[in-house]
């Protein structure tokens, strides 16, 4: 009975699903899927390769600091950083005193309320505080920029399709459109084009301009591909600060499991030795040696050979 | 417990006597896992994974209790709080990533466990109740995880937590009062996050209830093998303790080892770059895809386009719900007495089919609602129903199985005799 019933309910899901093909087969014959201009204009990020990589991966301090102060100098005034606190810039190598001196000039004050008088006011940030949002609130931020919302980089590497090296590759990848780009799907006002972007045009506005924008403390050339390196290698800081501990710890974890599986698997042949050692060999059933193991093994199990 | 030659629990110390003369606790964990549980000798790696599933449980429930000690559940805090966890709690960032990538690790191993019963016929009598028990554990598993995906309160959770609650939606008459009473609202909101809360951290007990059960109607006819021949005499059989415990040792140290590439090398690689992106109401990702282990129940929802009588979202609805329950009914479409598909010379090549169609919904689930991905999701579904409903009743019945051995010893310790035998000469024991 229950074959009965299945039998019919499978060969209505069949029919059902089939119809539902047929109709999709005759749609994409009649009218094959044609490319979106996007996928075919939009490239993949370009490879490139960062310190932190791999599973031996450590970061750059130096290079950090310099994403920092790219951070600081260019993205900062549209881009908050709402999940990483000044004290957390000592991993990338400054002194107690230089994070406070960090903090304090700070171009964005932090909110605070005025202990007097319990009126709302600002204040210089202190190593506690988390970087400040560059804009009072949404609203304020889309006004400010032509109505798109420059998003918050602390999780920016892992917040989307490609992490790093996508976002090097957007930073360094404004281009004039492409002259078989349908008009259509050329940047309106205020928009920039950017095959690395879903939508190929992009409402930020080129950051990293000219050689030289940002003048590095180290001496480093800052070409914009130097920066756009930079900047990124520090905004993987800031999405996974715990990198290098997870790296470490890591290894640890794998030689200790390697040698304890290693060890799991000596004392399972151990313990299986009696089992094992009478497999038969491989010479096939009138072998003596199998005849005999085979005899003994039957003998054992009170099966008549 | 299950042979008569099992060993009886014998207390090695005064305490132990006195502990087993008022509460046998002791006695009940010898006979469930220790030296008083005999167990076929052949069994192959494959019997590792239920071992496996339930460790991978018991990490689930450990970082998931110290992961609750942090977490914060409403809407305005669910996301900082797991960003605090990441930055500021103490291995904070191992506990999530272990969590996350365990739910992954749990469903890997439980599909594994899962095909092993299919192919080795673990659902066929006498452990029948074995196996609705672990489909009853997999539906629950799939309620918790699809939950605690939700929790992060990223962009993938709140538009997953949509489109899966307005599966409900679907239903005629009832579906929209359903869908507002599961969310507690009109949208995913506070509500929902609560209650989701509180339910991911309730139905993992629930499992290990469960679980109890699964293993307990186990023991009664005793673990299957992979000849599929019944145990007849204690030559067939070892104890669990030392000889399993030893092979689940090893198996465990493999798995640990894949589990740790990639929870400390590769951690957000199974997840979805959307989720760091705090949930927003306004903004509806590109791409709404559920995790990893969902795509081929995924792509079987997708594939209706076309209504035929009822909406094409209820038939996808019901076929989705359909393709997990019609393995309920399993023991009854596969009537074939032999257990073990080593025996079954066309079953075995259905069987692989199946995988490969698994597969394939699975890779076309991942994918966007696009030509050519849904027509390959709708001839892969037909296959599955047909697989299950259509073919294996029919299969059991014309197929002529090969010669099984006399038992699991002469297959351990002769079996080349009954293989070089002329195929039908050498003695058949059904299953039953």
């Amino acid at each position: 009975m229950v074959r009965v019933i299945g039998f019919l309910v499978g060969l209505l899901f069949v029919a059902v699903a089939g119809w539902s093909l047929l109709w999709g087969a005759i749609a994409f014959v009649s009218e094959p899927p044609e490319p979106t201009v996007e996928s075919r204009f939009h490239e993949h990020p370009r490879h490139v390769s960062f310190a932190s990589d791999g599973p031996f991966g450590r970061f750059d301090r130096a290079q950090l600091q310099r994403g920092f102060q790219v951070y600081k100098e260019v993205c900062a005034a549209c881009h908050g950083l709402r999940h990483v606190a000044f004290r957390n810039l000592a991993d990338l190598g400054y002194n107690e005193a230089e994070v406070r001196a960090i903090a304090d000039q700070w171009a964005i004050e932090v909110p605070d309320i005025d202990p007097d008088t319990g009126e709302a006011t600002t204040r210089k940030p202190l190593p506690a505080d988390h970087f400040p949002d560059p804009y009072a609130n949404e609203v304020a931020a889309r006004a400010a920029n032509n109505n798109a919302l420059p998003p918050d980089l602390s999780l920016i590497t892992k917040a989307r399709e490609g992490g790093a090296p996508y976002v090097y590759s957007l930073l360094t990848g404004y281009q004039n459109p492409p002259s078989s780009l349908p008009a259509e799907n050329r940047p309106g006002e205020g928009l920039y084009y950017n095959p690395y972007f879903a939508n190929l045009n992009i409402a930020m506005p080129p950051p990293l301009t000219a050689d030289g924008q940002v003048t590095f403390a180290d001496g480093t050339n800052a070409t914009i591909d130097q920066m756009a390196r930079d900047v990124t290698a520090f905004l993987i800081w800031t999405a996974e600060p715990k990198l290098e501990n997870r790296h470490r710890t890591g290894v640890a974890t794998l030689i200790f499991l390697l040698i304890a599986t290693l060890l799991a698997y000596m004392s399972y042949r151990n313990i299986w030795a009696d089992m094992k050692g009478r497999k038969v060999r491989a010479t096939g059933p009138l072998d003596p040696e199998n005849a005999a193991k085979r005899e003994a093994a039957s003998g054992e199990a009170g099966i008549q050979g | 417990m299950s042979f008569p030659w099992a060993e009886e629990y014998q207390p090695k110390s005064p305490f132990m006597r006195w502990l087993d003369q008022r509460l046998p606790l002791p006695r009940l964990v010898f006979g469930a896992v220790g030296g008083g549980y005999p167990v076929p000798r052949n069994l192959n790696y494959f019997w590792n994974f239920g071992v496996l599933a339930g460790i991978a449980l018991t990490i689930q429930l450990v970082t998931g209790i110290v992961l609750a000690m942090h977490f914060a559940p409403a809407g305005t805090l669910a996301f900082d709080s797991v960003e605090h966890i990441m930055r500021n709690v103490n291995q904070g960032w191992l506990l999530r990533y272990v969590h996350a990538n365990g739910a992954s690790f749990f469903f890997i191993v439980t599909y594994i466990h899962i095909f092993r019963g299919l192919y080795y016929g673990s659902y066929k009598a006498p452990r029948e109740v074995v196996w609705f028990l672990g489909l009853v554990i997999f539906l629950l598993m799939m309620a918790t995880a699809f939950m605690g995906y939700v929790l992060p309160w990223g962009q993938m959770s709140f538009w997953g937590a949509k489109v899966i609650t307005g599966l409900f939606g679907a239903i005629p008459l009832v579906g929209e009062p359903i869908q507002q009473w599961l969310l507690g609202g009109f949208a995913p909101d506070n509500a929902a996050l609560n209650r989701f809360f509180s339910l991911h951290y309730l139905l993992p007990f629930v499992i290990v209830g469960v679980v109890i059960l699964h293993i307990w109607a186990l023991h009664i006819p005793g673990s299957g093998n992979p000849t599929g021949v019944d145990v007849k005499t204690a030559q067939d059989t070892v104890p669990f303790h030392p000889y399993y415990t030893a092979k689940d040792g090893f198996g465990l140290g493999v798995f640990l080892i894949a589990f740790a590439l990639v929870v400390f090398f590769a951690p957000n690689a199974l997840g979805h770059a959307d989720n760091y992106i705090p949930a927003n109401p306004l903004s509806t990702p590109a791409h709404i895809v559920p995790e990893w282990y969902f795509w081929p129940f995924y792509a079987i929802l997708r594939a209706f386009t076309v209504d035929f009588i009822l909406p094409a979202k209820l038939w996808g609805v019901i076929a989705m719900f359909g393709s997990i329950l019609l393995l309920f009914f399993l023991p009854w479409l596969d009537t074939s007495p032999v257990r073990s598909g080593n025996y079954r010379p066309t079953f075995k090549w259905f069987f692989w089919v199946l995988v490969a169609d698994v597969l394939i919904l699975g890779y076309c689930g991942g994918k966007p609602a696009e030509e050519p991905y849904v027509m390959i999701s709708q001839i892969a579904t037909i296959y599955y129903f047909a697989h299950f409903l259509i073919i294996l009743p029919v299969l059991s019945t014309f197929e002529r199985a090969l010669p099984l051995p006399n038992s699991i010893s002469e297959s351990v310790l002769h079996g080349e005799a009954a293989e070089a035998a002329p195929i039908g000469t050498g003695a058949t024991v059904p299953a039953e």
